[in-house]
């Protein structure tokens, strides 16, 4: 019973932390049909932004609240200069071509990003446990658990809600589904695809940004930490269908869980389930679980 | 392709070869493990051709590799001509089997699904002990023909066998890209549906591209694990599999001589960049492909090309 429920909170915990990187990918892929790679970039320089404020912060023993503002604050600040200087330098010039080799443009600047990362970082590891500490824990049935990822599930949440609000009851979530189903038809009836490009990617990228900014406290901030991630939201977004935001918390949900599950109860097949799972969806909903078919074109 | 053509390329590898004793080792090393990717982007053309993208091909790359490793191991096999016949038919087989599954998709989810075939294998690979875990194995020296040349010899051998390998491969992939099965890939680049209406399928079309693709990746993972004397589960990883795409947007899909050149220059870049910069190869590598992308989409092969395009008529090329 135990192993139950403990499979159950901790797939919970890290579905809410894959939704996040998740949902970011999914928006951009949906809106502007690119495959964002340096979306790991994202992330990874979220994480390392959010370590570098928690160390400034704490050290100087402000009060504890204003530690998660600092996370906060950091992940966007990132998010926002990142996803502008990326999406008005590089991807502005290849809007309209072929997918791939969008996707191997991103590649690139992943590869770029990964490195860039070093030179302003360093190469050492950084810790940022404070907010993760501070936030104290206590024990359901036997069973430790955080109060900071409780309210990791609880920001997932919320994230989930909104972001379907802003989808279907406002003005920009209406423009934005126009544009998903039809770009040159909304280009057409006046809806200005390239702003719209520009906030998408941008919101994107602080999403990323934010994944990779939660994720710090919890982890030991180490170079690399991009690659895993992107290759683990790919599979969420896949499984859930690309482009779909439904899509992404479904698909977070099922890797979280079957990734708890794994570590529970066969720890060797921790990676291999995780993309088990992914090809066996694919075989039976090629387009993932919540994904339009498309149309063939004669 | 023309006999003259054939007789230039056979003499341009002869001379290679001639020219080995002459060369430092680490040269030697260098190129025979720049011909073991050229082989693998070969197979990536044939797929490119068609508009299909793996993003897993390190999957082939890595099934031949430990082929050869644990071949050594567990049934003593050390001669190389016959590891590396092993690897390619381990290599095809795989392809054969996933191809019913992955010969259905198109575009990104071809991508897709092949990257996270790719990283079942590395999964399994990390988590296994017998398949030695992280560390990978190391590989034996391999004998050819019951010769077993030792030191600088060997590294000779190797070459000399990654030249036989590559000079196969030229002759091979460009008879299939000339033929018939081999000019229908632009068609289902093109248009799929279309082909179809010729009465021709595509899904087994493409099932048959991605054998041959994997059966050179095989070939290529055989030639690095010998050249390496080392596997291990690295060579399944995305990227190791991002490694070889980039070789081939380098190179272009054009020729198969392009591929080996890329592969050649991708090494030649690698080294220096590791070299002048230790930290910082990867900023280097993505440059490169970015400028590539951004300035020479088709390739550099492509400029070869379009001068020959462009000169004065000479007769059919």
């Amino acid at each position: 019973m135990i192993t139950v429920i403990a499979i159950v909170t901790d797939g919970l915990v890290y579905a809410a932390w894959l939704f996040v990187v998740a949902i970011g990918l999914t928006l951009i892929f949906g809106v502007m049909k690119i495959l964002n790679v340096a979306h790991g970039a994202f992330y990874a320089f979220g994480a390392y932004a959010a370590a570098t404020a928690i160390g400034l912060y704490f050290d100087r023993g402000w009060p504890v609240v204003g530690g998660y503002l600092a996370i906060a604050t950091a992940a966007i600040a990132i998010g926002l200069l990142m996803g502008y200087i990326l999406e008005r330098v590089f991807l502005r010039r290849v809007y309209g071509k072929d997918e791939v080799v969008v996707v191997l443009i991103t590649y690139a600047l992943f590869l770029i990003l990964e490195d860039v990362l070093i030179l302003i970082w360093g190469t050492d590891g950084r810790s940022a446990y404070q907010p993760y500490t501070e936030a104290g824990s206590f024990t359901v049935g036997g069973l430790p658990l955080s109060v900071y990822d409780i309210g990791l599930v609880g920001f997932a949440a919320l994230l989930a809600i909104a972001a379907s609000y802003t989808i279907k009851k406002t003005t920009f979530g209406r423009l934005l589904t126009a544009v998903i189903y039809d770009r040159e038809t909304a280009a057409a009836f006046g809806v200005d695809v390239s702003r719209v490009y520009t906030v998408t990617f941008l919101v994107g990228a602080v999403l990323g940004a934010l994944g990779g900014a939660l994720t710090a406290p919890k982890i030991s901030v180490t170079p690399g930490l991009g690659v895993e991630v992107i290759v683990l939201a790919f599979a969420v977004v896949a499984i859930g269908g690309m482009g779909s935001m439904e899509g992404a918390l479904v698909g977070a949900l099922i890797v979280g869980l079957f990734r708890a599950g794994a570590v529970h109860l066969i720890p060797q097949l921790e990676l291999f389930s995780i993309y088990a799972v992914m090809a066996l969806v694919l075989v039976f909903r090629p387009q993932g679980l919540f994904s339009r078919a498309q149309p063939r074109k004669i | 392709m023309t006999g003259l053509r054939i007789l230039l390329g056979a003499a341009i590898l002869g001379g290679l070869g001639a020219a080995a004793p002459f060369t430092p080792l680490w040269l030697i090393s260098l190129v025979t493990l720049a011909m073991s990717t050229g082989l693998v982007v070969c197979g990536l053309i044939i797929l490119w051709r068609g508009g299909l993208v793996p993003f897993g091909q390190a999957l082939f790359f890595a099934t031949g590799a430990y082929t050869v490793a644990l071949s050594g191991r567990w049934f003593g096999v050390t001669d190389a001509f016959l590891l590396i016949a092993l690897a390619v038919t381990m290599a095809a087989l795989v392809a054969f089997v996933v191809g019913f599954l992955l010969a259905q998709y198109r575009e990104i989810f071809f991508a897709m699904l092949s990257l996270a075939l790719s990283m079942i294998l590395y999964g399994v690979l990390v988590k296994s002990e017998t398949l030695g875990s992280t560390d990978g194995i190391n590989v034996a020296q391999a004998s050819f023909f019951g010769m077993k040349p030792r030191g600088p010899g060997y590294t000779f051998a190797l070459f000399w066998l990654a030249l036989g390998m590559v000079f196969s491969a030229w002759l091979g992939v460009s008879a299939y890209l000339g033929s018939v099965a081999g000019q229908l890939a632009g068609a289902i680049r093109d248009n799929e549906i279309r082909v179809e209406y010729l009465g021709i399928s595509v899904t087994r079309l493409v099932h048959l591209k991605l054998t041959i693709s994997a059966a050179l990746a095989g070939a290529g993972g055989a030639l690095a694990a010998l050249s390496i004397s080392h596997v291990d589960p690295q060579m399944a990883y995305w990227t190791t599999s991002g490694g070889f795409v980039f070789v081939t947007i380098l190179a272009g899909a054009a020729s198969v001589p392009a591929a080996f050149l890329g592969a050649l220059l991708f090494e030649i870049v690698r080294t220096i960049a590791v070299a002048l910069l230790p930290g910082g190869w990867q900023l280097i590598l993505g440059s490169v492909l970015l400028l590539t992308i951004l300035f020479v989409p088709e390739g550099l092969g492509s400029l070869m090309i379009r001068k020959r395009a462009t000169a004065p008529e000479k007769g059919a090329a």
